[in-house]
Order: C-alpha cells, then structure tokens, then sequence
C-alpha cells in the first residue's frame, strides 16, 4: 500500500514534469514548423537554433504586470483561467504510454490510472473545458471576448456530436471504455489498430474525430473564438500576463490530449506498426542514427556561422539517443514510449502543418459543415460499423 | 474516507443548490447549478455508478448548462432587481414550507419503511456493459419512447423558431 502511494506519486511528477516541458517545447517546435512552411528560419537568436526562446518567453510572461481591468466580473474572471487549465491538464492522467515495466523490483504501468469508463472521463473533463473559454468571454465585459466566448460554446457544443460518434465506432470494435484495454486490443501490428481492423476499417471516423479535435481546440481552420482580423483576440483579449499564459498553455495541452486520444483510439497507443521479431525495435536507433549523421554532414559543410559548433553537437546527441535504443535494458519501456511518441507527434504535427496551410472558415460554413456533413457521416459511420460488427461476431 | 468525501460533496451541492435561488445574476445561477451537478456526479462516483457520474457530467454539465450558459450570454441578461415580497408571501412562506419538508418526510417514512442504510460502492452494476444491457433489454420499451419523445420536442422547437422568424 504504501509502495502503490510512493510510486502513484513518483509517477505523477514525472508525467507532469514531461507534460509542462512538452508544452513549453510544442510551442518553439509549432513556430519552427509554422516558419519553414513559410520559407524563413523562425526563432534563432535565444540559444542556438532558437531552444531557449521559450525559458525567455515564461520569464516574460510571469515578469510581465498583471493587470485586471475595472468593471470586470472578478470572480468569474480570475476563475476562468483556472477552469481552463485544470481541464486541460486532467485528461493526461488516464492515457496510457505503455505496457506494464518493472523498475527496482516494482511492477507498473506507464499510465498513472485506468479507469473502467477511459473514455468517457476523458469526453466529460473536455466538454468541462468549455467553461473556461465561455466564462473569460463573458466575464471580461468586452464586446469582443463576449463574440468569441459565444462563438466558441457555439462551436463546442455542435463539434461534441460528431466526435463522440467517431469515438463510439472504434470503442465497438475494442470492445471496451478502458484506454489501457483498447490498446491492448489493438496489439499485433498495424492490420489490427482500430484505423484499418475489420470488419470496418475506422478511416472516416479517425478523419471526424481529428476535424472535430481541430473544432474542440479552437485551432486553425476554426479558430473562430480568436479570430484575430475581426475580435482583437477573441475571448482571451482581456487577459495579461500568466492568465493569458494559462488559455495559451491550455490550448496546447488540449492539443495533447486530442492527439493522445486519436493514438490511443485508432492507431494502436504504444504498439509497434509490426512485430518486434521482423525488426520493428530496429527503428527507432536507425531513425535516430540517420538524424545524427545528417546533422554532422550539415555540421561538416554549414550553411551559417554558427551552425559549425551546434549541428555536430545535435548529431552526436542523435547518435548517442540512437545507441541507448539498442540496450536492451531500456528497450523494454524505451520502444512503447517511442512509439506512442511517434504517433503522437505525428499527430500534432498535422496540426501545425494545417494550421501553415488552410485559411479560416466563414461561421455559416463551419457551423453547416458539422450539421449537415459530419455529423451525417459519422452516424452512418457508426451505423455501418455496428451492423458488420453484429454480422461477422 | 467515503464517508469524509460524501459529506463534503453533499455540502457542496446543497450550498449551490441554495446559490442558485439566492443569486440575482443568471450566470451565476446557471455556474452554481454546475456546481450542483459536478457535486452529484461526484455522489454518484462514490454510490459505484461510474457510468451514470460520467454521464451527468457529460449531458448535464457539460452541454445542458453550457447551452444555458450560451443563451444567457446571447440575450446579454442582466442582474434582476430586488422586490420586497409580498405581504401573503412574508406570512406565510416560512409555515409553508416546514410544511411541506414534514409532509415529505412523513411521506418517505411511511412509503419505504424498510429502507436499508447504503454502502459506499457496495452497487456494482454501474458499469457500462450492465447499463447497456439492461436499457436494451429490460427497459427497451420506456428508452424507445423517451427518445420519440425527445424528437418530437426537437421538432416542436423548430416549428416554433420557423414562425418567428415569418
């Protein structure tokens, strides 16, 4: 009992730990994409290639005056980022990472709990996260918050529909509401993850569940709440220093957690896309191993100055990653987390790339889109799926 | 533990279940009502009907209210006055409602007295797969209909918005 508390809180501090580094990182690695999309470097100047931008941007933001302006509704208004927040960093708590590991003796899971009802923790901690957003934009008593707080329970409430139906499709296949279980059930290669299992491949609604995720974290292309050419900044436009910081870092954990859940949900959590014996656990060391040898060839013939000193030191980073893939020791807990990783990042980056690429919706066409397309299919979707599903079991 | 936690959630929700009559700004009843229900869900949790806590949350928290919360901000309600109540109401509020909270608990004494104490998460047919079943099963008939009843609500609604807007 008292080894089940000490590990619980070893194990919080360091998914927590990982996740506030992960989003203080996500954000120098979304300007990084979003730049080379649009053909310029990005963040260079703090530290080399820009890695210690965003140390300087949190010191910025907790140095920065805190200021509430008159004839807001405090309350309201200083809870609302809390809301937020504590929505955004609540679903990390049930996803899984990987399968069971054994560390000094101790046998446990890389997730910090499984519940029997996953899933639905997770649908009922997000639908909370609306509050957050609403509340900002009333309580600010500015007509342009009010627009974007409307515009974002507005846009919340109608993407929901779609995006549990495509839930419920693949849970039909696994069979279960646990995460840990799901992924479980998805073991044995790519052929068996949700994305592509029979009898009905979820491809449509892996598509739906990501259009809605885009709508639920008011991101490009229906990043109404904040559309910054017609409402200043949307809901959040009141708001200084750390309060502003906590929408923003919201946003981004609500990202994790939309990415998090379509790699658990439909492409296999932390399991390899092929099994270990045809080499699988190969490709992490080889896919590190390539990064390094890339980064000193462009560290042998640099295209800038400085570029001299930093590549070489990446690549030899990258080659020493890649060999500590090949110990057998960490491999057992190493290749699920790379894995799940993978996918995940895979995901968030398919946020960054639309968000480089896609203008913004008009509102009559983001809220016809859902009501009269998404939500049709996704219940045909379903419809489908349950019917092949009763006739093959 | 169980026992620590009921009493604080219980306190919770009734603390805003009171909130919501006493305040006078609708967004502040409408957020005290979540209270109420995340307060309940959290009641439930302990009772072992996870499913049913997770639905609460889900349908009433999470997009009942947020709908109530949306039409307040639309219609940009304000805080409503004060009156002085009634000479009647003054009289016999008070009388009344002892009243009617003794007639319930005679009512509730009389109609289940053989009532046991309840354990915390001593039910355990709260899982998903027991709800499913028994909405499919037992009580297919009543889900069926309160779901014909819900469209007709909807198509009710829309017939009544459509002349409006003629």
């Amino acid at each position: 009992m008292d080894s089940f508390i000490v590990i619980s809180l070893i194990k919080t501090v360091v998914v927590f730990a990982a996740l506030l580094g992960t989003l203080l990182y996500l954000q120098w690695v979304e300007r990084k994409v979003l730049a080379h999309i649009q053909v310029r470097p990005g963040p260079y100047r703090v530290g080399p290639h820009g890695l210690l931008q965003p140390i300087a941007d949190v010191i910025k933001l907790m140095t920065k005056e805190d200021l509430i302006p008159p004839y807001v509704n405090r309350p309201l208004y200083l809870a609302a980022p809390f809301i937020a927040m504590t929505m955004a960093l609540l679903p990390i708590s049930v996803i899984p990472f990987g399968p069971t590991i054994e560390v000094a003796g101790y046998r446990t899971w890389m997730q910090l709990t499984d519940l029997n009802i996953g899933v639905l923790f997770v649908l009922a901690v997000s639908s909370m996260g609306v509050y957050g957003i609403a509340l900002a934009g009333w309580s600010s008593n500015n007509k342009y918050a009010l627009l974007g707080g409307l515009r974002s329970s507005a846009q919340m409430i109608s993407y929901e529909l779609p995006l549990s139906l495509a839930i419920a499709a693949p849970l039909l296949i696994s069979n279960t509401l646990s995460l840990r279980k799901l992924v479980e059930s998805q073991e044995g290669g790519i052929l068996h993850w949700n994305v592509l299992h029979g009898p009905f491949p979820q491809i449509l609604s892996c598509l739906i569940f990501l259009i809605a995720g885009f709508a639920e974290t008011n991101r490009v292309p229906f990043d109404l709440p904040e559309a910054e050419n017609e409402l200043v900044a949307g809901f959040h436009v009141e708001y200084s220093s750390m309060k502003f910081a906590s929408f923003f870092m919201s946003e981004y954990a609500n990202m994790i957690t939309v990415s998090s859940m379509a790699t658990v949900l439909f492409l296999g959590g932390w399991v390899a896309p092929w099994p270990a014996k045809y080499g699988s656990s190969l490709v992490p060391a080889i896919l590190f191993a390539g990064a390094g040898a890339v980064a000193l060839y462009h560290g042998m013939h640099p295209g800038r100055r400085r570029d001299r000193l930093t590549l070489p030191v990446f690549g030899a980073a990258f080659l020493v990653i890649a060999a500590v893939f090949l110990l057998p020791v960490v491999q057992q807990w190493l290749l699920p987390l790379f894995w799940f990783c993978a996918k995940t990042g895979l995901v968030l980056f398919t946020f960054m790339w639309v968000r480089g690429t896609l203008p913004r919706l008009r509102y009559d066409q983001l809220m016809g889109f859902t009501w009269k397309f998404l939500f049709p299919v996704a219940v045909a979707n379903l419809l489908v799926t349950g019917f092949l599903i009763a006739w093959f079991s | 533990m169980d026992v620590i936690l009921f009493l604080i959630f219980a306190v919770i929700a009734v603390v805003c279940a009171i909130n919501v009559v006493v305040q006078t700004h609708p967004i502040s009843s409408a957020i005290s009502l979540v209270g109420v229900m995340g307060s309940l869900a959290v009641l439930y949790l302990l009772l072992g009907a996870e499913f049913i806590a997770a639905a609460q949350v889900i349908v009433y928290a999470g997009a009942i209210m947020v709908l109530f919360v949306f039409v307040i901000m639309l219609l940009n309600a304000g805080a409503e006055s004060k009156r002085g109540r009634s000479f009647m109401a003054q009289l016999l509020g008070a009388p009344l409602l002892i009243a009617l909270l003794g007639l319930l608990a005679y009512f509730v004494q009389r109609l289940f007295p053989r009532s046991v104490a309840v354990h915390f998460g001593g039910f355990t047919h709260g899982t998903p797969l027991d709800i499913g079943r028994a909405l499919f099963t037992t009580y297919l008939l009543p889900f069926e209909v309160t779901s014909v009843l819900i469209l007709i609500a909807i198509l009710g609604a829309i017939v009544l918005a459509r002349k409006e807007m003629d």
